[in-house]
This record gives C-alpha cells, structure tokens and sequence, in this order.
C-alpha cells in the first residue's frame, strides 16, 4: 500500500460519531469543502489518475493562492503559447530538410550558403501559409464568401473533434484514459446513420431522434468499458483500444447486410441520410458548417457545468483525483466509472452524429476519419478543461482543414499535422522543459518551498506509520 | 454528498485483504455460459464431415499422416467435457473452493479444439494445414512478442509503456531506410535498435526527468512517430524508393536435420536472425528479471521505489536504463516488419499491433514467459482468420478478424482474473 492511500484527505467520518443531524450535516459539509479543496489542488486541470498530489503538483499548476495575474505568466498560457511556436518551428525545419529544392541548393552549400536558407525559408513558409490559408482566411479569395471559407470550414472539422475531445476530457477527469473515442464515434455514427436513412418521419423530430441515437450509441459502447473496468478491473487502456477494433469490424459487417446497405449495390456504403435527419447549414449553403457546431459549444457548456458545478461532476473529479480517497468520502467508485464512460461514449456519440448527419450525410467505414485519436490530442492540449478543450478542438480542426489545403497547393504532406500536433502536447505536457529551452524564470520559486513541504508531509507521515 | 457519505462502497474493504475468503462466481458462471454456447454451436450445430487437418507436406522429409476427425463427434465429446467442467467449478465455488488452474486451461484447449473442428469442418474445403497454422502464428506473434518484452521491461521498473506502437513503427521504418541505403540487412537491424533507443529516449526524458504523466507520453509518442514516419515516407521515401525503401530481407537461416522435424521444425528452426533472438531475448529476459542482481533492483525499483531507494538503489537511473534497454528489444522487433515480414516500408505498416503487444503484457500477467504465450495466443488469432477467410467458412469475414480483439477483451477482462501490474507501474518516482 503506497502512502498516498492512507493519507487523509478527506477525514474518516466514523470518528467521534456526530450528536444531532445538524452537526452530522455540518460534519458532512466540512468533508465535502475538505474533498473538494483536495481535487482543486491535485495539480492543474488534468489529475493524471493513480499520480500522487505530490508528483502532480510538480507541474507548472499554480497554487489556489495566486493572483489571476501570476497565473498568466507564470502558468500555462504562456508554456502553451510557447509550446506552439517551437512545435511549429521543428515542423518548419522538417518541411525545410525534406524538401527537394533545398537538397539542390544544399550541394553548393558552402559555398553559396544563402542559397540553401532561403530554399529552406521559402519551404516552411509556403507551407504554413497554405496552411494558413487553408483554415483562417484566403486573401486570394474573389468574393468575402470565398474569403472566410476556409474559417468555416475550420469549424465543421473542429465540430467533431470538439465532442469527441470532451468525451476524452471528462473520463481524464474520472481517472479514465479514453483511448476509445474512434470506436464510439463509430458506433454513434452507425445508430445515428441507421435512424437517419432507415426511419422517415417529419422535420425537427427525425433530427433530434438522430441526435439521440447518436448518443445512445456511444454511450453503450463505451459504457460497455466502463462497466467492464469496474467489474473486472481490467485496464481501460488496453479495452478502448479493443474495442475501437472491434467497431471498426462491426461496421465493416453492418455495411455488409442489405439494412445498411443501398438498395441494389454491394459496396460498403449506406443510403443517404434523409433531409429530415441533417443538420441544417449554419451559415446558408454556401458553407458547409452545420448546426452541428452549436450542438457542440452547447456540449461545451453542458460539460463545464457538469464538471464544475454538479454533484455527479463533483463525485467524478473525486474519483479521478483520488479513487481511495473517494471511495472513504462514500463516493460510488464504480458507479462513477460506468457513468464517466458512458457520458463521455454520448460525447463521442455526438461527433459521431456531426459527421453522418453534418459533414458526410452516409455512413461509411471511414465516417470517423481520425478524429478519435486526434481527439485525444485535443483533450491533452486543453488540459482537459472543457473550453480548454474547445479551444484546442478548433486549433486542430484548423491544422487539419489547412492541412488539406497545403497538401494540395504546395505537397507537403499532411502528416506534418500531426507531428506539430503531437510536438505541442509534449512540450505542454514539460513546463520546464519549455522554460529551460526559453530560459525563463520557474514559475513561484518563492512558493516552491511552501509547496513542497504541505505537499510532503503527508507522505512522510504515512511513511513513519 | 451527505447522504451519500453513509452508502459505502461494499467492495471497499475486500480490496485491501484482496479475494480470499470471497466467493467468486465470475468463473462458474463465465464457464456454464461458454458450454451451453459450445454445445448449442459446436455439438448441435456440428457439420456432419470428417475435418482433416494436415500435419506435413508430401513432399517434406519426414511425412506425417493427417488427423482426421468426425466434426460431430468431437464436438459432442468437447461440449460434454466443458459441461462437465462448468459443474466442477460450480461445485466448487459452493464449496467455497476457488476453480483450480487447470480445469481452466483444459476448458480452454476443449473450446480450442472444438470450435476449430466445427470452423473448419463448416468451411468449403474442410481441410487445413495444422502445420501451417502453428508456424504462421509464430510468426505473426515475433513482433508482438518483442514488444511485449519491451513493456515487461518499463512496467517492471515502474513505466508504463504505451509507446510500444511507436518503438516498433520506429524501428520498421529505420531498417527499412538503413538497410536500404547500406544495401545490408544487418545494418537495418542494428539501426531499428538505435530507432527503438531514441523513442525510448524521448519516453524516458519525459516521464521520468519532466514527470509528465508516462501514459500521455506514450500515446503522444505513437503520434508523433506516425506523423514522422508517414511525413517522410511521402516526403522521402517515395520519392525515390529504390533508393531509400527496398531493403534486402534478412534470409532463411535453416538449422540442419532440426529444422526437418515435422511442425515443431519450422517453428524453432527455420527462422530469420530475428526469429530466433526472439527465443534469446524471452529467456534472457526471464533470466535476468528473476534470477540476476539486476532484475531484482529492477524489479524493486517497481513495486516499491522508495525501499529500493533505502537499499541505495539509484531509481530513476535504473528506471531510465531499463526504458533504454526496451527501445533496443522493441526496436528489433519493428524490424520484422520490414525486414522479414514485407519487403520495405509502408504507413502506418505496424497497425496497432504494439497495443496487442501491450494487450499481451497484461494477459501475460507482467511475466516474460506468460507475455510470450499471450502473444502467441494473438499470434494464432490473428493467423486463425487470416486461413479461415482462405478456406470460406460461415462466419463473416468481419467478425473472424474481430477475433483478436474480442479475445484480448475477454483474457483482459475475463478468465485470468484480477492480473496484478507492478505496484509502482506508473508513478513517478520523486526523491524526498
């Protein structure tokens, strides 16, 4: 048994059995104050599940006690800022060193060396302006329409990657590594597509049904590993890996039936969607960003509220902080596993209905493109806060919608998306190392000493025990 | 809250005692459930054909007759025994007895048995070569039993190892390059060790130096990697292929005489390089974990770093080796892929098979010899759908390829029980 699991966070409630319901109440009170202050400071946004608080707080989480100011500039705004702009610069040299006209210029280097650097420069550059153009706004464009496209269509990629994200976000804080969102967006998409082109009914109904199934999908599946994991305790880890193959072939199979499939073809593709079953177009049809987009800054909210001002978020966070901890204070472990998955699978879910009912209107093998795994990504970056979360879901819908563009003005391949991508979670994820390669100041190297002695007591007195 | 203050988990304090004491009916009734379904499908549902199941070719040195089988007799046979042993565990959990090993493993070598004879039996051509079967196992487990190894070798010492896909891919693609150019296959073997080091490297700088959550780094890892390998294979690699992606394969070594001993022979000896140090490094590993100084620090240095740290024993160092020393194993193991398996490299080629590898490690219960029989557990999975898809069975196409995964699920969450990772597996170590 390690220390952290004795260590009293919130205090037994058995001892000195309370003498009237008001003084159990307000005994009660106490504990949940005490709990709720152990989760707020078990380090940052993203309590990384079984790490004790003292290895947590090592991370650039500012103590309760600072000012707002102190958080920004010390904190994590500026790491992330940081961590961006050094990812963008590795993807930039990568684009340079690969690329075919700088290995010319590179044979003469020494000695027309300007040569090769400006090769290099205009490399990176011409790329990351594509890219730039390809999601934020095209200069080129003739009309305003053609001008602000590609910001649209930044958003309808971010659509799905925000509702996956949030599903990943919420089970991060209930101590769960999602690794599962590609297969619930799957089968989200799957009962979603399936209610949409299979039942005909009449306008707003038919959508919200959609919408409904979407959800109910996900959330089965992915309550299936929640309901696993608390059962059996086998590692949610490796089940969501499972089960993203399995949905994979799942789907395969159900376009294979003559239900899923359109009428007299035998390829692996549904009928199209009804009218009545699509996200109306957000911006007039012109654009391709849909109604999916609000479902998703709504889901936004729903999950902020949940997380930070319900009971059942509450309970999750606790869970994810401190399963021990939690389950002393008489939190329902189990039964927050089952119910983090199965929220955050209805999430997934959403995404799932944003693909198949906004952006691609059947249902195919390949209606969840990445997004699952890149909403992991985004989880990680928006350090698993919900608008932290939306914010990384749009910049990486913007890579991803740029990407696309830049691959095919200039030929840089896409892939170089997902090594910034990555690149930017990792330097996020090491404040200090971000600090140390910018030789900034710690943050709080006055508080360091405090800090680490409240956060190191404990652990010694759960070691003399 | 303060009503839910008095609603104690009932599961609480068994946790600390762990299950002695507690009846269990997950394997009962896991049990009954599988052998009604046995015999409902199985024996019921048997084909009335003899299954053959080949055992050499004719022309092989040494032939072996075929086995063959009635499809409803066995399948009679085998449902009835697992009935038989569900009411075994059922007695004895009424007992209060716990369900021994062995009636689980013959329940599984029955299930074996009898849904092969029935899956094969159903097929077109009822006929298959065992042979080819096993040995194709093997091989399709050599990767995945390399990456096993790589996260017996973190979880043991205390990392969690996600980044197994990443290693591997790593290394496929490094062999692919360095073979390539150096037009030798050993020189790409020795590069996928050094490519399997350096993510091992950045996985090791991450969580151990910056202690950011090491399951994080792992998957950001197997990102990154596929971004990377997938930017310069379109960048680089097919731009010129003949140059930088036709690596020459490790050849054939044939063991004389041994390798001629029918089924057993090409399994042990007729291997590539790689191959065999597969065999080396499972034993090497095992030894070493269980019987060396170094396994023992590596092992204390996982399950409780803070006494190891007492005793002298440097844990982050040790940790920060061991993450190194698991980059070389997985890394060869990535090299199959281009080295042995296919001709050069392709996307994405490791398919997730580092996550099965991960999935192994668990099933195999943090152990070097149970990760290796885990693996080639998947190994035959794998290889199982791959020939029955040949032979035209019954089942969809789709679901013989769930196969792996569901079975994983099940090893995962089912038969073997609550599996144990290293107490430290994880956790950071931080000194004070």
């Amino acid at each position: 048994m390690t220390p952290q699991e004795e260590r009293p966070v919130a205090p037994a409630t058995g001892e000195g059995a309370p003498h009237s319901r008001r003084e159990a109440k307000d005994a009660a009170r106490q504990d949940e104050v005490r709990l709720e202050n152990a989760v707020e400071t078990a380090g940052g946004e993203l309590p990384p599940p079984a790490v004790p608080a003292t290895a947590a707080g090592l991370g650039a989480g500012p103590g309760p006690d600072s000012t707002l100011m102190q958080r920004i500039m010390t904190g994590n705004a500026l790491v992330a800022f940081l961590s961006v702009v050094l990812s963008l610069i590795l993807g930039g040299l990568l684009i340079a060193v690969t690329d075919q006209n700088v290995a010319r210029a590179s044979s003469y280097f020494f000695s027309r060396p300007q040569d090769t650097l400006a090769a290099a420069w205009t490399a990176a550059s011409s790329a990351y302006l594509a890219l730039f153009q390809g999601s934020v706004l095209n200069f080129q464009g003739e009309s305003f329409t053609r001008v602000i496209y590609p910001l649209t269509q930044t958003l309808t990629v971010a659509t799905p990657l925000i509702c996956a994200g949030l599903g990943v976000a919420l089970a991060f804080r209930a101590g769960l590594f999602n690794i599962g969102a590609q297969g619930q967006i799957l089968i989200g998409a799957t009962f979603a597509g399936w209610v949409g082109f299979t039942l005909h009914l009449p306008v707003g109904i038919h959508l919200l049904l959609v919408i409904l199934a979407g959800m109910v999908g996900g959330a089965v599946w992915a309550g299936l590993v929640g309901l696993l994991k608390a059962r059996t305790g086998a590692h949610e880890v490796i089940l969501t890996i499972m089960f993203n193959y399995i949905a994979t072939n799942l789907v395969l199979y159900f376009l294979s039936t003559p239900a899923f499939q359109r009428p007299g073809s035998t390829n692996p593709i549904s009928p199209q969607l009804d009218a009545t079953a699509l996200y109306p177009p957000l911006l007039g049809p012109a654009f391709r960003l849909h109604w999916g987009f609000v479902v998703a800054v709504l889901a936004t909210v729903f999950v902020w509220w949940l997380l930070n001002r319900s009971t059942v978020g509450f309970e999750l966070r606790a869970v994810g902080a401190n399963p021990s901890a939690a389950r002393t204070a008489g939190v329902n472990v189990s039964r927050g596993y089952i119910l983090a998955m199965a929220i955050a699978g209805a999430l997934a879910g959403l995404a799932g209905v944003a693909q198949v009912s906004g952006t691609e209107k059947v249902l195919t093998s390949g209606v969840a493109a990445s997004f699952g795994f890149d909403a992991i990504t985004v989880a990680l970056l928006g350090r698993s806060s919900p608008w932290g979360t939306f914010a990384a879901g749009i910049l990486f819908g913007a890579f991803r919608a740029g990407g696309v563009a830049m691959q095919a003005s200039t030929g840089t391949s896409i892939d170089i998306v997902l090594v910034v991508q990555s690149l930017i979670v990792l330097f996020i994820a090491a404040p200090p190392l971000v600090r140390a390669l910018f030789r900034l100041p710690a943050p709080g190297a006055s508080r360091a000493g405090k800090g680490g002695s409240t956060t190191r007591t404990p652990a010694s007195t759960g070691a003399a025990a | 809250m303060s009503t839910a203050t008095t609603a104690r988990d009932q599961s609480s304090p068994v946790r600390g005692t762990g299950d002695a004491g507690v009846r269990s009916w997950k394997n009962p009734i896991i049990l009954s459930v599988v052998a009604l379904f046995a015999l409902l499908v199985f024996a019921l549902g048997a084909p009335g054909n003899d299954v053959t199941f080949r055992l050499s070719e004719d022309n092989d040195p040494i032939v072996l007759p075929s086995i063959v089988v009635s499809g409803p007799v066995i399948g009679w046979i085998a449902a009835l025994a697992m009935l038989a042993l569900a009411v075994l565990a059922i007695l004895r959990t009424r007992s209060g007895q716990k369900t021994p090993t062995w009636v689980l493993a013959v329940f599984a070598v029955l299930f074996l048995v009898a849904f092969l004879t029935w899956v094969v039996g159903s097929a077109r051509t009822p006929n298959v070569a065992l042979y080819g079967l096993l040995a194709g196992s093997v091989t399709l487990a050599v990767p995945l039993i390399f990456g096993s190894l790589s996260g017996v070798l973190c979880e043991r010492s205390g990392v969690v190892n996600i980044a197994i896909e990443g290693q591997l891919l790593f290394g496929a693609f490094a062999a692919a390059v360095a073979a390539s150019l150096s037009g030798s296959a050993f020189v790409g073997l020795l590069a996928a060790a050094v490519a399997g080091v350096l993510v091992s490297l950045v996985l090791a700088v991450f969580s151990i130096r910056y202690v950011v959550n090491q399951v994080i780094v792992g998957v950001v890892l197997n990102v990154l990697v596929s971004g990377l390998t997938g930017f310069l294979f379109s960048a680089v690699l097919s731009e010129d292929s003949e140059r930088w992606n036709s690596p020459p394969r490790l050849p054939v070594i044939e063991i004389p005489l041994l390798a001629d001993i029918p089924v057993i022979g090409p399994i042990l000896f007729q291997q590539t390089i790689v191959g065999y140090l597969m065999y080396v490094a499972v034993a090497v590993v095992y030894v070493a974990l269980y019987h060396s100084r170094w396994g023992l620090r590596t092992r204390a240095v996982g399950e409780h770093p803070k006494a190891a740290d007492t005793l002298g024993v440097n844990v982050n160092r040790m940790r920060f080796v061991n993450v190194l020393l698991a980059g070389v194993v997985a890394g060869i193991g990535g090299s199959f892929f281009t080295l042995v398996a296919v001709s050069g490299f392709g996307r994405d080629m490791t398919a997730g098979q580092g996550y099965i590898a991960l999935a192994a490690l668990i099933f195999g219960r943090w152990n070097p010899i149970g990760a290796f029989f885990a693996a080639l557990l998947f190994g035959f999975a794998t290889n199982l759908s791959n020939v029955l898809s040949l032979l035209g069975t019954p089942v969809p196409d789709q679901f013989l390829r769930m196969l792996p995964y569901v079975v994983t699920v099940f090893a995962v969450a089912g038969l073997v029980g609550r599996s144990r990772a290293p107490g430290a597996s994880g956790i950071p170590y931080i000194k004070g």
